[in-house]
């Protein structure tokens, strides 16, 4: 087993590698002149050049690209070059933020998601289920920037229920950390749970045709307990899997929602860098969004091969 | 948890929200900013959102009054020798920065200092012609110049002007950013970026009577709309850069102020006259075309239609409500017959025409209301929407017919003009030169009396009325929305937000 796990690590290794020089070279790809827009609106030749020697910019790619490399494997990221905040306490202090964020989402997709999918499968061809479809797709269609303008107008200026925007740590008031947070996550759940209703539905009814369950029903059994305890728990599966596989696309969604509801996690950092041409964060960003990734990954072969005797075999 | 339960639990948190949401201390007061600001460092920093939190940490050696004269702040009183060289200034007694260090002369001398000799510095160019500060008691200082200069006041009026405290510099180096130490009527308690910046009330502050608010909270909301939207909750209590299309919504609110200023700055299409290979157009060389395009331009209609009446329609580099505008060049309506006849005189037909702007709404909408305008008398033009950092690229490197950009402003017309025109200029994108130009705009700098520097400005104005290397089209107007519970407030057109006297009830 330990051996396994030794080689998932050092095939690893080349891959973080690989991500490292593709970042690298698209940022150097970006139009524009990074200088130019640290200068400041005055463009002071002497603060150009200054800069242009500071970030080593005058350097060949190549030798740039091993100092950054360099120093990453001393464990330094590096400096933001807008605010001089290092880039590691930057993204650390974001993952929280972002992660609750993504729970919370996740949360609000499943509860929304799954129970819409399973009626809208029992109740196939009624009004229910038109319906449930109808809120699905727009829940698909409707923009997450026009969805969030709308709740914060509706929710927080016309009935002053939850604050409009900003984040307060879950560990300094939890409710109130909560409550910051509820209209982003549901703004970001929406879409999910749209995706994950269409989902459900097709198991439950791929399911719901089978023997068994006719069996089920051949037994007297009543519809709840058919339903729930016999085709939900076979159907579920697939849909815990494409859960998981969503994470990351919630990920990708807090970039938007994050800065319509001004919350300071991992997706507004990234906007702001880019814009900003703040190289070593957007590379700090990557590079740690790519470590999660893999260790992920990994994880999952981990928990396959612990599972399975014969992946370990195939391995 | 049973449905009940769940529904209790949810209510309870509800109503436990609204009473969050609701007032906070009277005496905060929490700010939306357009931008998260840059480094906390006067020498290091560069953005205009983070002027507005220097406004409250830091004070400045001269202070403006909304009409743009120069009033003390550290500085009590100052005055020239007869050769424009040398400028004494007396400072205030009474004050100390937020860690306890006594400001003094001294204190002067470091800061200055600092300002020129830090590598990461951004306010060099703005010091220049300083060529070196002395203190010549306990709290005067005496600035030696190389050669006169009319816009030093200006600068010191700014963050060129704004004194950090030299023990914490010295002790935290380039770290300062990260927590600066000023003397200002409010100091720096945390920031976490892109969420907040939090100052306190500085209590032995010189004037801190005038200052009635505790705490600040500047607090970055990038998108305009979710700005509104948290001042009309009482999430915030005032915002900077109001869009202009939400003017009349904020207008019609009881419950909100509406303060506006016209600013300092300018927009405009600057025209590739002589840099490189591109400006070898009709329209790059020849100052007749340029003028036909410009008199097809119906200034006052984009105002209306692009910016709801909010802004300032404008042709020259200062607005018509600044004390430098020349009023022998007004503003001219449009005239599409008068542009036709310029081109038919020259042979043109048509002519196509490329203009790059910055990739979001207001601008192109701006340029496509110019689009369809010049059209009517022969231009053809092509909008090309780029990102901002790849269009100031394109533009120094001369790779532009013509650009849509802008100015933030200075208090001196002296920063709005001189680096723009003349033949060496820093930010000269255009490439224009004229030999006239630059000898009048550099005995302007020098001249220290007021009408005589009009009248040198008066001259240039002529000829680059002439030649328009940039065609200015209009002023922006800073525009502020505040609940009413907020009262004092006064509008500065350098568009920052000065907090004497404000109180929130």
């Amino acid at each position: 087993m330990l051996s396994f796990v030794l080689r998932r690590i050092l095939i690893a290794i080349p891959t973080l590698l690989l991500v490292s020089v593709f970042v690298f070279t698209l940022q150097k790809l970006l139009p524009g002149d990074p200088v130019l827009v640290m200068a400041g609106e005055e463009r002071d030749p002497e603060v150009i050049a200054f800069l242009r020697e500071q970030y080593r910019l005058n350097d060949p790619i190549i030798v740039q690209y091993f100092h950054w490399l360099g120093n990453v494997l001393q464990g330094d990221l590096g400096m933001s070059l807008r605010t001089r905040q290092p880039v590691l306490e930057l993204i650390l202090e974001r993952i929280p933020v972002t992660f609750q964020l993504a729970v919370m989402a996740m949360s609000f997709a499943v509860a929304i998601g799954i129970p819409m999918g399973i009626l809208s499968a029992v109740k196939k061809g009624t009004w229910l289920d038109y319906v449930a479809n109808f809120v699905a797709l727009s829940g698909l269609s409707i923009p997450n920037f026009w969805l969030g303008i709308l709740l914060i107008l509706l929710v927080s200026v016309n009935l002053g229920w939850l604050p409009a925007s900003g984040y307060v740590a879950f560990w300094s008031d939890p409710l109130r950390s909560i409550q910051t947070l509820l209209m982003p996550a549901f703004v970001l759940g929406t879409a999910l749970a749209a995706t994950l209703m269409r989902h459900t539905r097709s198991a439950m009814l791929g399911v719901l045709q089978s023997d068994y369950v006719r069996t089920a029903r051949a037994k007297g059994l009543r519809e709840r307990v058919v339903v729930m305890k016999h085709a939900f728990r076979n159907g579920v599966l697939p849909i815990v899997t494409l859960s998981a596989l969503l994470f990351g696309e919630l990920l990708a969604g807090a970039v938007l929602t994050e800065q319509i509801f001004s919350i300071p996690g991992f997706g507004r950092l990234i906007v702001d860098a880019v814009f900003n041409r703040d190289y070593a964060v957007v590379q700090g960003v990557v590079l740690v969004t790519a470590v999660a990734f893999i260790a992920m990954n990994l994880l999952a072969d981990v928990a396959y091969a612990l599972l399975n005797p014969r992946m370990r075999a195939a391995q | 948890m049973t449905w009940p339960t769940i529904r209790r639990t949810l209510y309870a948190s509800l109503l436990a929200s609204a009473a969050m949401a609701g007032p906070a201390l009277a005496t905060e007061l929490r700010i939306g900013l357009q931008e998260d600001p840059d480094a906390l460092d006067t020498d290091q920093a560069r953005t205009f959102v983070g002027r507005i939190v220097f406004e409250s940490l830091c004070d400045k050696l001269i202070n403006i009054t909304p009409d743009l004269e120069f009033i003390p702040e550290l500085a009590t009183e100052w005055s020239w020798s007869d050769d424009g060289l040398e400028l004494t200034m007396r400072l205030r007694e009474d004050v100390v920065f937020h860690d306890g260090t006594p400001f003094n002369a001294d204190a002067v001398v470091f800061n200055i200092d600092r300002s020129q000799t830090l590598d990461e510095s951004r306010r060099r160019s703005e010091l220049a012609s300083v060529e070196s500060v002395a203190a010549t008691d306990e709290f005067e200082v005496v600035f030696t110049l190389g050669a006169p200069d009319a816009t030093l006041l200006a600068q010191l009026s700014d963050r060129a002007g704004m004194m950090l405290s030299p023990a914490a510099a010295e002790e935290l180096g380039l770290d300062l950013a990260t927590n600066p130490v000023c003397s200002g009527p409010f100091s720096f308690v945390e920031r976490v970026q892109q969420d907040r910046i939090v100052l306190e009330k500085f209590a032995d502050h010189w004037d801190a009577d005038s200052y009635h608010l505790e705490r600040l909270v500047f607090i970055p909301m990038p998108d305009t709309s979710v700005r509104l939207a948290n001042l009309r909750s009482g999430d915030i209590h005032m915002l900077e850069r109001l869009a202009a299309s939400d003017v009349p919504q904020v207008q019609g609110d009881a419950s909100l102020l509406f303060e506006s200023a016209v600013g300092l700055g300018y927009q405009g299409i600057t025209v590739n006259v002589a840099n490189g290979e591109r400006s070898e157009t009709p329209f790059g060389q020849d100052p007749q075309v340029r003028r036909a395009f410009s008199l097809a331009i119906d200034r006052e209609v984009i105002n209306q239609v692009v910016f709801e009446g909010a802004f300032l329609p404008g042709n020259q580099h200062v607005p018509s409500t600044s004390p430098w505008y020349d009023e022998n060049f007004p503003v001219e309506g449009r005239d599409v017959e008068a542009a036709r006849a310029i081109l038919d005189e020259l042979g043109i037909d048509r002519l196509e025409v490329e203009v790059q702007m910055a990739n979001n709404p207001v601008q192109t909408q701006l340029m496509q209301v110019i689009q369809s305008m010049v059209a009517e008398a022969g231009f053809d033009v092509s909008l090309r929407a780029t990102e901002f950092a790849s269009l100031l690229a394109a533009q120094t490197a001369g790779d532009f017919q013509a650009s849509q950009v802008g100015w933030s402003g200075r208090t001196d017309p002296d920063g709005n003009l001189h680096a723009f025109v003349t033949c060496d200029g820093g930010l000269n994108d255009s490439g224009f030169c004229n030999e006239e130009v630059d000898r009048l705009l550099n005995e302007a700098r020098t001249a220290s009396d007021m009408d005589a520097r009009r009248a040198l400005y008066a001259e240039a104005q002529e000829i680059l009325m002439a030649e328009l290397p940039i065609i200015y089209l209009y002023h922006p107007t800073w525009l502020w929305a505040l609940r009413d519970s907020v009262s004092g407030f006064v509008p500065y057109p350098d568009g920052m937000i000065r907090l004497a006297g404000v109180r929130r009830d």
